[in-house]
C-alpha cells in the first residue's frame, strides 16, 4: 500500500505518454470518413505522389546498401587510425536538421555543377544523405557482433577475403543489416525539409508523399489526410517488419 | 473536442507563438497579438511589429493558404495579413475572420540571379532548359503567376509552363532556389527581390498584362484581443507598418 502511490504515477506517465503519442496518428483516420480517405488517393498527383517516393526510396536504398555494406564492413573489422573520427562524420547526418541538409546538399551541387538541383535524382541524393547513417550505423554494429573466430575460420580453410564476406559474415550480420535497412527506408520515406529545399516540389518529378501532403494541407485537407494515413500504414509494417526480424534483440543496438 | 485535443498536442509543433500558456500577457503588461502573415511581407514586417504600441506582436510568416488552413483548423491567430483577398474573404465568408481590408498592393515580376542570367526577358522563359520556379497553386503567388501567364495565350502559357521545375509552397521558396543558383528565373513580387539586396533582379512584365497583388487582413473572429488585433489591421492600413510596406516595395492598395 505504501507503495501505491508510485505505481500509480508510473501507470498515469505511461497513459499521458501512450495519449499524447497515439492520438495525433488515430485523429488522421478519424476525421474524415474511411471512404472520403480511399477517394482522395485515387487523384492522379497523389497516385504520383506514391509512385514517385516508391521509385526514389528504392533507389536510394540500392546506392546505400551497395555502398554502405562493405563500408560498414571495413569500419567493423579493422582498426586503423581516425576509425572513430570517419564514424563520427559518417553519423553527422543523422543529427543535422534536414534544413541544414538541404543547403550543404544545394551548397555542394553549386559548387560542383552537378545539375541535380530540381531533379528526381536531387530527391534520391537527398534520400540517401539523410539516411544512409541510418543503415551504416545498424550494419557497424551487426558486423561487428560477428564472431571473429568464425572469420578466421573461413580464412583458414581457404575461402578468399571476398567470399568470407559474402558467405559468412553477410549471412551472420543478416538479421542487423535488415533492421538497418528498414530504419533507412522508413527515413527516406518521410523526408522532407531536404527533398523540398535540394529537389523543390513538382508533380511526378519531386513531389514525394510528404511533399504532396504539405502541398495539400492548405488546399485539399481530405487528400493530405489520406496520404498520411498510407504513410502511417507504411511505417508501422516498418516497425512490425524490425521487430519481427530481431526478434527479442530489438532493442539491444 | 477530440479535435481541439489532438491540436493543442501539435501546435506545440507547428506554431512558433501558440499558446504556450493561456496568458494574453506578454512581459512588459502588454498584450500578446499573434499575426499569421504572408511570406513576402516578412521583411516588412519584421521590422514594424516591434514598434506597434498596443501589442507585444508575434509573427508568423508561411504561405497565405497555409496560414488559412491553420485558421479554419482552429489555431490560436489574432489577425491574418494575405498575399490575396481572396482566402481572407473565403474565411470571411465562413464566420472565421470579421470582414477584412485591403491595406497594400504588390507587383509580380519575373526574378532572376543578378550575375550571369540565363533569361534576360519573358520571351526567354520558352526557350529550352530553362529552369523556372513559381509558386504551387492555391498559394497567391502562384495563382497571380497562373493568372498573368494565361494572359499571354494559350500557346506562350503553355511552353512557358513546361519549363516550370519546381512549385513552391511559399514565396520565400521560390527566392531560395534563385538566390541559391538552383533555377534560372522564377515569378515573385517586387518586393522580394528587393529583400534579397541585389542578389536577384527583377524584369518588368509587359505592361498590360495585369499582375497587381491585393493584400488584405482581417481580425480572427473569437480573438481574445479584439482591440489590439483591430489596431494592429489599422497599422498596416494606415500607421507603422503601411510605411514599413511601403518602403519595402510595396504599393498602395
Amino acid at each position: 500500500m505504501r507503495h501505491g502511490w508510485f505505481a500509480a504515477a508510473l501507470a498515469l506517465a505511461l497513459a499521458a505518454v501512450l495519449t499524447f503519442l497515439t492520438l495525433p496518428v488515430v485523429a488522421i483516420f478519424t476525421q474524415q470518413p474511411p471512404g472520403d480517405l480511399v477517394r482522395a488517393l485515387g487523384e492522379e498527383g497523389a497516385l504520383d505522389a506514391l509512385w514517385l517516393s516508391l521509385r526514389t526510396t528504392a533507389a536510394a536504398l540500392a546506392a546505400i546498401l551497395l555502398l554502405g555494406t562493405p563500408a560498414a564492413y571495413l569500419l567493423a573489422t579493422r582498426g586503423f587510425r581516425g576509425r572513430a573520427m570517419v564514424i563520427t562524420l559518417i553519423e553527422l547526418p543523422l543529427v543535422l536538421p534536414p534544413a541544414v541538409a538541404g543547403i550543404a546538399l544545394l551548397a555542394v551541387a553549386g559548387d560542383l555543377h552537378l545539375g541535380l538541383p530540381l531533379t528526381t535524382a536531387g530527391v534520391v541524393v537527398a534520400l540517401v544523405f539523410v539516411s544512409a547513417p541510418f543503415y551504416l550505423r545498424q550494419a557497424i554494429a551487426a558486423f561487428e557482433a560477428v564472431d571473429p573466430t568464425l572469420l578466421d575460420a573461413s580464412r583458414t580453410l581457404g575461402a578468399s577475403p571476398a567470399r568470407t564476406f559474402a558467405r559468412i559474415a553477410v549471412p551472420t550480420a543478416l538479421p542487423g543489416l535488415v533492421a538497418g535497412t528498414a530504419l533507412a527506408l522508413g527515413r527516406a520515406l518521410g523526408e522532407f525539409g531536404a527533398t523540398l529545399m535540394f529537389a523543390g516540389s513538382f508533380q511526378g518529378v519531386t513531389q514525394t508523399v510528404p511533399l504532396a501532403i504539405y502541398d495539400r494541407f492548405a488546399t485539399d485537407f481530405t487528400a493530405a489526410l489520406a496520404l498520411s494515413a498510407v504513410l502511417v500504414a507504411v511505417s508501422a509494417g516498418i516497425l512490425l517488419a524490425v521487430k519481427l526480424v530481431r526478434g527479442p534483440v530489438a532493442l539491444r543496438a | 473536442m477530440r479535435r481541439a485535443l489532438a491540436l493543442s498536442g501539435l501546435c506545440a509543433l507547428l506554431l512558433a507563438g501558440c499558446g504556450d500558456d493561456g496568458t494574453i500577457e506578454a512581459g512588459d503588461g502588454k498584450p500578446r497579438l499573434t499575426v499569421s502573415a504572408a511570406s513576402s511581407m516578412k521583411e516588412a514586417l519584421s521590422e514594424c511589429a516591434p514598434a506597434f504600441p498596443d501589442a507585444d506582436v508575434r509573427l508568423q510568416f508561411a504561405g497565405s493558404d497555409e496560414l488559412a488552413a491553420q485558421i479554419r483548423q482552429g489555431a490560436p491567430v489574432d489577425v491574418f495579413a494575405a498575399a490575396n483577398t481572396k482566402l481572407p474573404d473565403a474565411l470571411a465568408a465562413e464566420g472565421e475572420l470579421e470582414p477584412p481590408v485591403a491595406f497594400a498592393s504588390n507587383t509580380l515580376v519575373l526574378a532572376v540571379p543578378a550575375e550571369d542570367a540565363k533569361v534576360t526577358r519573358l520571351e526567354d522563359l520558352q526557350r529550352e532548359g530553362v529552369k523556372l520556379v513559381i509558386g504551387a497553386e492555391g498559394v497567391p503567388v502562384g495563382d497571380y503567376t497562373r493568372a498573368a501567364l494565361e494572359q499571354l495565350g494559350p500557346a506562350r502559357n503553355a511552353a512557358i509552363l513546361a519549363n516550370v521545375r519546381s512549385e513552391e509552397p511559399d514565396v520565400k521558396g521560390v527566392v531560395g532556389k534563385l538566390t541559391q543558383g538552383a533555377a534560372d528565373a522564377g515569378f515573385v513580387y517586387v518586393s522580394d527581390v528587393e529583400a534579397t539586396g541585389g542578389a536577384l533582379k527583377a524584369i518588368d512584365l509587359p505592361s498590360d498584362l495585369d499582375v497587381t497583388a491585393t493584400y488584405a487582413a482581417g481580425v480572427v473572429r473569437g480573438t481574445g484581443q479584439p482591440a489590439a488585433a483591430e489596431a494592429f489591421v489599422d497599422d498596416l492600413l494606415a500607421a507603422g507598418c503601411h510605411d514599413a510596406l511601403l518602403a519595402a516595395g510595396f504599393g498602395e492598395p
